[in-house]
């Protein structure tokens, strides 16, 4: 969107109100600029889909970390330092062979933020969240995820405070890999399901 | 309330987005303060943190202001229609600002005089104790209620009234149907819930299963 002149008439675009609402509230003494930038820091550089690749490495390579990951998700995941808003309770579910999870808010756009940081586009429109609790392999298909169909499909509808990781499969052939070798091959669409982690 | 938030099953939004790798977390610059404003609206509008208060205002918007302006336009929407219901700014305050940005000569509104609810959360975050035993156990049958409620929920249409199973039972949390209203905490535990997709869609649906955490008022036994 556009901030340039127009007609009187067109009302103005969200990136001008957005900058009258700082305005007012600032006036008002209502924010403090130092903490909204703190905010856009957080969540634009410090969290973000890094901080579940590195838990999903750790448990590809300790298998009690992954044990303790799949048990209580949100004290495994404290271990590596993440948590808090948008991820007090975090349920972590494994994909395998034979079973496929994928996580969806379809009431709004729910997402682990401590673990995946802010969710991207396609996690927040409308034909994702409408769709894939209704014809999830039509959806991951068309996301590019073919699945075999005796794939057992488990859609997650992340309704409430309770936030889903999924712990993708590890690639075949990553037997030689360290787990810090491992993080770069976690993506954030392996971890919420619509893909799967790819080999290097 | 079922309002255009509830999309789960809703049809007509044409095919889905194929992820884009390296997608910036901001695609516009406006979106940076536009996120950040609007957490800070949560809080200069009720004097706390209530993430239900705000989900409840994101459900009320229009069409228009719910989609076109995007997720984050969504928010910055959401942030000023709770900042206009608690006289925190005057209706009409933020696009009076906006026009005389660009170069118009419009009256703004006076400063008006906040109206905040009471609000006293018992502890940070949504979660809580309770020293009430779960009424459901894993491996339960139960439905979710077929209510519609004209306030805040999430329970969404599409499960009302279909059954599944109790398949984990969560922590209890702040019921967001109260709470969105400032009408108490209520904390309740909530269970993930399996439902099969023939019960939710049909015999002719695609074969899987979904869960949705379901507040324990939301649940009822089946016979």
């Amino acid at each position: 969107m556009t901030t340039t002149t127009r007609g009187h008439d067109e009302p103005p675009s969200v990136a001008l109100r957005t900058e009258a609402l700082e305005q007012l509230l600032t006036e008002r003494g209502l924010i403090d600029p130092k903490v909204m930038n703190g905010i856009i820091t957080q969540y634009e550089t410090t969290v973000g889909p890094l901080n579940g690749a590195k838990v999903v490495a750790r448990a590809w390579t300790d298998p009690e970390y992954r044990h303790r990951l799949l048990e209580d998700g949100t004290a495994a995941i404290k271990e590596l330092g993440f948590g808090g808003f948008q991820g007090e309770h975090i349920v972590a579910v494994a994909n395998t062979p034979t079973t496929h999870h994928v996580v969806v808010c379809t009431l709004c756009s729910c997402y682990p933020w401590p673990v995946l940081g802010l969710p991207p586009s396609w996690y927040k429109d409308p034909a994702y969240r409408a769709r894939v609790v209704r014809e999830p392999r039509t959806v991951l298909s068309e996301m590019g995820l073919e699945l075999d169909d005796e794939v057992q499909v488990v859609v997650h509808d992340s309704t409430s405070e309770v936030r889903w990781l999924v712990l993708p499969e590890r690639p075949a052939g990553t037997e030689h890999l360290t787990e810090e070798e491992l993080v770069p091959l976690v993506t954030r669409d392996a971890m919420v399901g619509v893909a799967k982690a790819a080999a290097p | 309330m079922d309002g255009i938030a509830d999309m789960g099953g809703t049809q007509g939004w044409g095919p889905v987005h194929p992820p884009k790798r390296d997608e910036p977390v901001f695609a516009e610059d406006w979106q940076r303060k536009a996120f950040a404003l609007a957490i800070l609206s949560i809080r200069a509008a009720n004097g706390g943190i209530n993430t239900d208060a705000f989900r409840h205002a994101l459900e009320r918007l229009d069409r228009a202001h719910y989609i076109d302006d995007g997720y984050f336009g969504r928010l910055l929407n959401a942030g000023e229609l709770m900042l206009t219901e608690r006289a925190v700014l005057a209706p009409g305050a933020i696009e009076a600002r906006a026009r005389n940005l660009r170069g118009e000569h419009v009256p703004e509104p006076p400063v008006t005089e906040p109206v905040r609810p009471h609000y006293a959360p018992t502890a940070e975050g949504s979660l809580r104790s309770l020293e009430t035993a779960p009424a459901f156990g894993v491996g339960q049958r139960v439905r979710a209620r077929a209510v519609s409620v004209p306030g805040h929920t999430r329970l969404p249409g599409y499960v009302r009234g279909r059954a599944g199973v109790v398949e984990i039972i969560q922590p209890a949390h702040v019921l967001p149907d109260t709470n969105a209203h400032f009408l108490g905490e209520n904390p309740q535990y909530v269970y993930s819930v399996r439902f099969d997709s023939h019960e939710l869609w049909g015999s002719d649906a695609e074969s899987f299963t979904l869960t949705v955490e379901m507040y324990e008022s939301y649940l009822e036994s089946t016979a």
